[in-house]
């Protein structure tokens, strides 16, 4: 089958770009600049790559860009910045959860998938929303409690809508 | 019964500001909001894609390989095979060395010559417009083969007419411990226990698989970007590339993680080949699948302890044997070996005392280097033979080592002396103290304890000369910058080098900038390995920091007509310590140092201490600069009817002689003791006849965040270390008791000793119901 145009809402940006049927929507996620979006495995196995797809969270390795067309995409990136983190960005660097920090973004949207869903979850809910993700540096401990530190933060101030995206209005860099 | 906790000598350790707090990492946030680039996140302009055909046999003679149709194809710009670069050889030298000595037959060929000698093996390269032309192109390489025979056991490669992967034997290095009277020592004995423990292959697994971009600048040097715990690897490129050393250039980025499987090289040579040849920048990331078979693995080890005796626990001699595997070529398997070695009787007093230690090539996946570098292999056979001596005797586990435990004072396997702290006995009770009331037996599920202590080295072999440098500057706005060629694998590195600068200067940890990594613009401060950078480049750091805090002081004593020594620096000011409000804001210091041209930056280098080699014929002499202690207490609960362990409580209890960062000690100490973990329990790299099954994280399964409980961290401060602040190393440290604790509680907990990793149901309920049928239940 030729490429076709398809459309792509991410962190909403809109692109518009020529894709082959069997390009996943890691690889048109990365090729677009969005960085953030992690090759770990490209089969589903460690979820570096999780975005949120019309607001559930799925390994972008396992889904196909054509799959995504007009679908909401936020990635990590679109949560928050270096200026103006997310709770959750936030709570991963202060609880010392971030070591390599390759992991880092999947895991960050795992658990925004999850607050969204549990806004006060148990530690049992928290590891069984994370059980996707792969971690080797940490041994889950600090990300757990991490976790827990943004949600107390959110529900105490809810200053963050459900999904901000960064105000950045061009997309980042290298459309095609 | 309860676990009478050992009270810490006094310690006095100064109040810090800085150092000792779990400050967020200044490289948390980048990563934590996805702006960090990695090695696989950087394009260039007019980029080619490449790619690595690797064989599929583990033992072979090339008979063809013909690459004119992939050469042919459109948008493939250059295919190279051995044929283009006949004398490209890895030559594994101890990296970041300066000339060592190197061992006969320890070269690898960058791509194989004449013979492949393991499955994985890279055969040829190309580079393409696009990856998939380049993943094209690949099957138009033909390989033709011609099977030889293979050796896949390192007891059968060192048997006489086993096949030869390559002259004059399979016996890649051999180490030997000659001390005291072994004979004499086990006729003094009450009870000689004998154990065989054995481990597998362990892949690193870290979540980033290799990947990196060259490119050929104006100069003509080649710029390599790339994720790498060795930035002086640009010595050996350069000699397989045949260019000067000048002219390579490596610019190392935050790593995703490495653990000593991106301590050999792995892409660099590959693209600066490609780099050389086509004139154009190159990309290449490996697949997760080619990440496992194109890197080292952990090695395997056969362990045989034989220990005499008494009845009251003290150990009157020891003879210890052990077999390694080293795969198809010996990258730093010399090394690892030599390091299993010296922690082959473990942290305890052994007088009369024999090792002897071998690795032998085979045609498997090559080994090298891995968190620990062959202390935690060690550790899971020393104490495992402790918990069986204490079986033996009917003894608490606890007290059969407490009676052996190294002193201050005593003098390890090969004879140095341990000169600063040792809390074996403090960090073991305060583990088993941790883990509170025993869980309960319940129906199937039998529950058992174990425990682990060690010792492992920080700080490389100090017959290496090993130094760091570092630079440390003040900018006109009271800010600065630290250069310090410390790759930072995640473990914090680079921050603990910003702390330290922070505490020295004074200056808010919020306004140091590091970089790092970068063999053009930051001093060379040797590998991210050997949990050494905290010790020398913290020196580094510390040592230059501590020469423009000099120039600071002095030149404020001037404008406060106070002595340096009354003055101190904190939070961006200089004041009087009587009387803080007498201060000075650090930027109008700065500018007064400026105007006066007074040096405000610093470079210095740090050196280990060098010691000689030991003796060969003995294994005698110091090795190391120092060490750290710990212990870990595990409880598990063992499912008889399936075989299945689960971990209800794990506590480790480290000396890390002083936490620079605490939170991120205790993210190395939780992180390492998942790792040993799951080398206990789950982790097997497999190869059936050198053929790779567990080519993915699908088939070589790691710990998730549901299958285990944090360990809980217990850090003591024994201010004992040789780094800055008295701080030793943790970070292979926190691996190194893991799997020997859960070892011994799933024996504890089922009577019955697995001597094999990793501890899989289908074991475990063999030798459940082997021992149901021994005691007769």
């Amino acid at each position: 089958m030729q490429p076709k145009i398809v459309t792509l809402y991410v962190n909403g940006h809109t692109h518009q770009v020529a894709l082959a049927p069997n390009v996943t929507l890691l690889q048109a996620l990365r090729d677009l600049g969005y960085t953030d979006v992690k090759n770990g495995c490209e089969k589903g196995d460690c979820g570096a790559c999780a975005v949120l797809l019309n607001g559930q969270p799925v390994n972008s390795c396992l889904v196909l860009a054509w799959q995504a067309e007009r679908a909401e995409i936020v990635t990590d990136a679109g949560l928050g910045t270096i200026d103006h983190p997310h709770p959750l960005q936030e709570a991963f660097a202060d609880a010392g959860a971030v070591q390599c920090g390759y992991c880092t973004p999947g895991f960050i949207i795992a658990a925004k998938a999850l607050l969204d869903r549990v806004p006060h979850p148990t530690e049992d809910q928290i590891r069984e929303a994370l059980s996707g993700n792969l971690c080797r540096c940490t041994g889950y401990g600090q990300i757990v409690e991490a976790v827990q530190m943004a949600a107390e933060k959110i529900s105490r101030n809810q200053v963050f809508p459900k999904n901000l995206v960064s105000e950045v209005d061009s997309p980042p860099r290298g459309v095609p | 019964m309860t676990v009478q906790v050992k009270p810490l000598p006094p310690v006095e350790l100064p109040e810090l500001r800085v150092v000792g707090k779990p400050l967020r990492r200044v490289d948390a946030l980048g990563k934590a909001v996805g702006a960090t680039l990695y090695a696989g996140d950087f394009t260039m302009p007019h980029m080619l894609h490449a790619k690595v055909l690797r064989s599929t046999l583990p033992s072979a003679r090339i008979r063809r390989l013909d690459a004119s149709q992939a050469r042919a194809l459109p948008g493939v710009v250059c295919v190279l095979t051995a044929a283009d670069l006949p004398d490209a050889k890895l030559t594994t030298d101890m990296p970041g060395q300066t000339g060592q000595k190197q061992r006969a037959g320890s070269d690898a060929p960058v791509l194989a010559v004449d013979r492949v000698r393991f499955v994985g093996e890279p055969l040829a390269l190309v580079a393409a417009e696009t990856l998939e032309l380049a993943e094209r192109a690949l099957e138009l390489i033909h390989a033709e083969y011609e099977p030889l025979p293979g050796v896949f056991d390192p007891l059968e490669a060192l048997k006489p007419g086993a096949p030869v992967i390559y002259e004059p034997d399979n016996a890649v290095a051999r180490w030997k411990i000659r001390k005291g009277d072994v004979e004499a020592g086990m006729r003094a004995a009450d009870l000689i226990v004998e154990n065989t423990f054995r481990m597998p292959f362990v892949e690193h697994a870290y979540l980033e698989p290799e990947a990196g971009v060259a490119w050929i600048d104006d100069q003509g040097v080649i710029n390599i970007r790339v994720c790498t715990q060795v930035v002086e690897h640009f010595r050996s490129i350069a000699r397989a590339v045949g260019v000067p050393q000048n002219k390579i250039r490596i610019q190392g980025t935050l790593l995703g993680g490495g653990f000593g499987g991106k301590e050999d090289v792995t892409v660099e040579i590959f693209l600066a080949l490609l780099a050389k040849y086509t004139r154009r920048p190159v990309r290449l990331a490996y697949t997760r699948e080619e990440s496992f078979a194109g890197h080292a693995k952990r090695h395997p080890f056969i362990i045989t302890h034989r220990t005499g005796v008494k009845r009251n626990g003290r150990i009157t001699a020891a003879e210890i044997e052990m077999v390694a595997d080293s795969g198809a070529y010996p990258y730093l398997s010399p090394y690892v070996l030599l390091y299993a070695t010296i922690m082959a009787s473990g942290p305890y007093r052994i007088d009369n005392l024999r090792v002897d230690s071998v690795v032998a090539a085979t045609n498997q996946t090559f080994t090298s280097a891995f968190r620990g570098f062959g202390g935690p292999q060690a550790c899971i056979a020393y104490e495992q033979q402790m918990d069986e001596i204490a079986r033996a005797l009917g003894l608490d586990p606890l007290e059969v080592r407490r009676i052996n435990y190294l002193r201050t004072g005593d003098p390890n396997g090969t004879g140095q002396v341990m000169k600063g702290a040792v809390w074996l006995e403090e960090t073991a009770t305060r583990a088993l103290a941790g883990l509170g009331e025993k869980t309960p037996d319940h129906g199937p599920l039998k529950v058992g304890r174990g425990l682990a202590s060690y010792f492992q080295s920080y700080g490389r072999i100090t017959w290496f000369h090993d130094t760091s440098r570092a630079w440390v500057g003040l900018e006109m706005d009271g800010t600065a910058v630290v250069r310090c060629g410390a790759p930072d694998l995640g473990g914090g590195q680079i921050n603990s080098l910003c702390q330290i600068a922070s505490e020295v200067l004074g200056v808010p940890l919020k306004d140091v900038t590091i970089y790092s990594t970068d063999s053009a613009v930051t001093p060379l401060a040797g590998t991210s390995t050997a949990t050494r950078q905290l010790y020398m480049s913290g020196s580094a750091v510390y040592q230059a920091a501590s020469a423009v805090r000099q120039v600071l002081l002095e030149r404020a004593s001037k404008h406060f007509e106070e002595k340096p020594e009354d003055l101190d620096l904190a939070d961006g000011q200089v004041f009087v310590k009587r009387d803080p409000q007498d201060s000075l804001p650090l930027k109008d210091l700065v500018a007064r140092c400026a105007a006066e041209g007074l040096p405000l930056a610093n470079l210095a280098q740090f050196q280990a201490p060098f010691t000689d080699g030991i003796d060969p014929q003995t294994g005698q002499g110091d090795v190391f600069p120092d060490f750290t202690f710990g212990a870990q207490a595990v409880e598990v609960a063992v499912d008889v009817e399936t075989g299945e362990v689960t971990v209800l409580k794990s506590v480790a209890c480290h000396d890390v002689g002083r936490a620079i960062n605490p939170a991120a000690v205790v993210g190395q100490i939780q992180g390492g003791s998942t790792q040993g973990m799951g080398y206990a329990l789950m982790e097997e790299f497999v190869l059936q006849d050198g053929l790779i099954q567990t080519p993915s994280l699908s088939e070589y399964l790691i710990p998730t965040a549901v299958d285990w409980p944090p360990t809980q961290a217990i850090i003591l401060e024994s201010g004992s270390g040789v780094g800055p602040f008295g701080a030793k190393g943790v970070g292979e440290p926190a691996l190194t008791p893991a799997a020997a604790a859960l070892a011994n509680a799933v024996a504890d907990a089922i009577g019955v000793r697995i001597p094999d990793l990793p501890l899989t149901p289908e074991k475990v309920l063999e030798a459940a119901e082997r021992g149901r049928l021994e005691i007769g239940d």
